[in-house]
């Protein structure tokens, strides 16, 4: 089975972590993956940094900063990913990134290099279903889970062709803006959710905004299969905090 | 979307899927009110009585000392004092009839927020503009001009403090408000229906400059130029001669310190496809799809992207693309003051220095004098 079917088969409510490769520097962000998964984060998120993330707010933002001033390439981020697949089988593993990263070196050289990092999926930040045909194929072809976003104001015909070109989970976004933490999140997702679910649209899982257990034990009640944490994580990589604690806390709240 | 917004590879939409549906409402608003006579009465009305059309077409008394007859399209002229007034009024009146509340924009020598601010003041919606800290600095006379008018102007920190970290900053903003709010963006780059919109909002620069130069010479020129930053001004001059197999369009990039380095913000010269702000389309970039910063003594042309349009015309053959550095455009700027009493933008300045290169190749040119340079004596002053 594949590791994204598998974990969902497992866990009731699945936890995922998002940090950006190379935040501060490569030494660290390898530790801190080693943190999350100790702290029981299900999947991992994982972005690599590119200079003008439009969807990211400003802690993600700053972490990109961090990363690329500490010069890490999308080549370093492979080798960390590829370090981290051998001594993780299991876990499973995502890309966050841009389109122009993937590609900058040619659309085909990047999911192959995916593929041998043992990434399980991307999600491509800036490629709405509208342009997503390319790249789910390449993604594909080389064995890659293309992710794609759902949000609640995504009409249900595209919401079925989303579930029908995404793979190993749907990325679904709890609000309006750009990542982080700060804002209220409501989940009147409802109408979103049941065409997903209609459609056999790959299980939804919720990001943007979540930064309390609360926001965890909110998402699941309102139908999702899990919840993605970035900013609040990353906050806490800036501030040199440990991360494992606090994902800890993510993760018991998605058992019920 | 009801049309796929390409250029041949380029263009497309390439943003957060959560901005889809503003995309799609704001495609369907534009192509309906292009058939729609009221509106575009309305439109054209504002565009003779408020904003000053049509502009003249000058003919160079002493500019150039080659054999060429210049001509410049002046929208140096138009109220608001550049060729973005033409598009920031269609692109409110779609704000107001898509019942936004509320315009944001970006903008870099300030022209654009400029007439942002003028068309918000105009339509009373509540408008905020976003501008790199470093072109607030270099441009802070505009900085002012859009206060006056009750536009916030926001400096944006990040990045290189520059045009693209403006409209970064902008698209931002844009996924959180679009329920009440119209991105106003300001040239023919960004993801579809802008390209295709503010081209069509620009058109009519060269639809007057092809009938104005018929007038006067009886023919059309040998070339059109204009300067080339995200695009606006030249597709807006293009548009009408792209049939005119025989007019050549050159598009005058900002070459900065020199193409041989990497201080400049020549796009379609010295960057590759990628994608930026919405769009496929050339972008400076390293080789790993890091996005470079880019440099003009022009805030206007310092941008890494390009409309995708100008990829296309470039890919295809149909236009030509050249560098101007700065200090061909500062002399350029020196030389039409002397000579023709005219202080022009810097930006425009690029596609002069064009001209007076090609003056002793063809007959008849036509060079887009795209803005005025009130903006830029402060900075010329330093300079000159």
């Amino acid at each position: 089975m594949k590791r994204c079917a598998a974990m969902f088969a497992r866990e009731p409510g699945v936890f995922g972590a998002f940090v950006m490769l190379g935040d501060p520097d490569l030494a660290t962000s390898a530790a801190i993956l080693e943190q999350l998964v100790a702290g029981g984060a299900d999947m991992l998120e994982l972005g690599i940094p590119f200079s003008d993330p439009v969807a990211d707010g400003p802690v993600i933002q700053a972490a990109a900063e961090r990363a690329l001033r500490a010069g890490t390439t999308p080549d370093d981020c492979f080798a960390l990913l590829a370090a981290f697949r051998a001594r993780h089988a299991d876990t499973p593993v995502g890309i966050l990134t841009y389109a122009n990263l993937v590609l900058g070196g040619g659309r085909d050289h990047f999911y192959r290099r995916a593929a041998a990092a043992g990434v399980d999926n991307v999600l491509v930040a800036d490629v709405p279903l509208f342009e997503a045909a390319p790249y789910a194929a390449a993604a594909r072809a080389h064995g890659v889970d293309p992710v794609l976003i759902a949000a609640a104001n995504t009409p249900p015909e595209r919401l079925r062709e989303i579930a029908a070109l995404g793979g190993s989970y749907t990325y679904c976004v709890a609000r309006a803006g750009v990542t982080g933490t700060g804002e209220t999140v409501r989940f009147e997702h409802a109408g979103m959710l049941a065409a997903l679910r209609a459609a056999g649209a790959p299980p939804p899982v919720f990001g943007f905004g979540i930064s309390q257990p609360d926001h965890v034990r909110a998402a699941l009640a309102a139908g999702a299969a899990g919840a993605i944490s970035g900013s609040a994580i990353v906050a806490r990589v800036a501030a040199g905090q440990p991360v494992a604690d606090f994902v800890a806390a993510m993760k018991a709240a998605t058992i019920p | 979307m009801l049309k796929d917004g390409r250029f041949g590879a380029y263009g497309g939409a390439y943003v957060p899927e959560i901005l889809m549906p503003a995309l799609e409402a704001l495609e369907a608003a534009f192509l309906d009110a292009q058939t729609d006579e009221a509106f575009q009465a309305e439109l054209a009305e504002l565009l003779a009585k408020y904003a000053g059309r049509p502009t003249p077409l000058t003919r160079c008394r002493n500019f150039g000392a080659g054999k060429a007859r210049i001509y410049l399209k002046r929208e140096d002229l138009l109220h608001g004092g550049a060729h973005k007034t033409n598009q920031v009024l269609g692109q409110a009146m779609l704000a107001k009839r898509m019942g936004k509340t509320r315009l944001i924009a970006e903008t870099g020598a300030g022209q654009h927020g400029v007439a942002t601010a003028l068309a918000g003041a105009i339509f009373g919606l509540e408008t905020r503009i976003y501008m790199g800290a470093h072109d607030v600095e270099r441009q802070h006379l505009n900085v002012f001009r859009m206060r006056l008018m009750g536009a916030e102007v926001i400096p944006v920190t990040s990045g290189g403090q520059g045009l693209k970290d403006a409209v970064n900053e902008a698209l931002r903003d844009w996924t959180a408000s679009f329920a009440d709010t119209h991105y106003l963006l300001g040239t023919v780059a960004g993801p579809h229906p802008f390209p295709l919109m503010v081209r069509e909002y620009q058109r009519v620069i060269g639809k007057e400059a092809r009938a104005q130069i018929l007038e006067e010479e009886g023919r059309l020129p040998d070339a059109a130029i204009a300067c080339v930053g995200g695009g606006s001004n030249a597709i807006g001059l293009f548009a009408d001669f792209i049939e005119d197999a025989d007019v050549r369009l050159i598009g005058v990039e900002a070459a900065g310190k020199g193409l041989d380095g990497n201080e400049h913000g020549a796009t379609l010269l010295r960057g590759r496809p990628g994608v930026l702000h919405g769009a496929e389309t050339y972008v400076l970039q390293d080789g790993d799809g890091q996005i470079s910063e880019s440099w003009s003594v022009s805030a206007g042309l310092d941008y890494p992207a390009v409309g995708p349009e100008h990829a296309f015309l470039k890919d295809s053959g149909r236009a030509e693309y050249v560098g101007v550095t700065d200090r061909e455009a500062l002399d350029a700027f020196a030389l039409l003051a002397r000579s023709e009493g005219i202080i022009c933008a810097f930006e425009s300045a690029h596609a002069l220095a064009h001209a007076l290169k090609l003056a002793d190749e063809v007959d008849l040119i036509v060079v887009n004098l795209s803005g005025r340079g009130d903006k830029d004596v402060a900075q010329a002053e330093a300079l000159l």
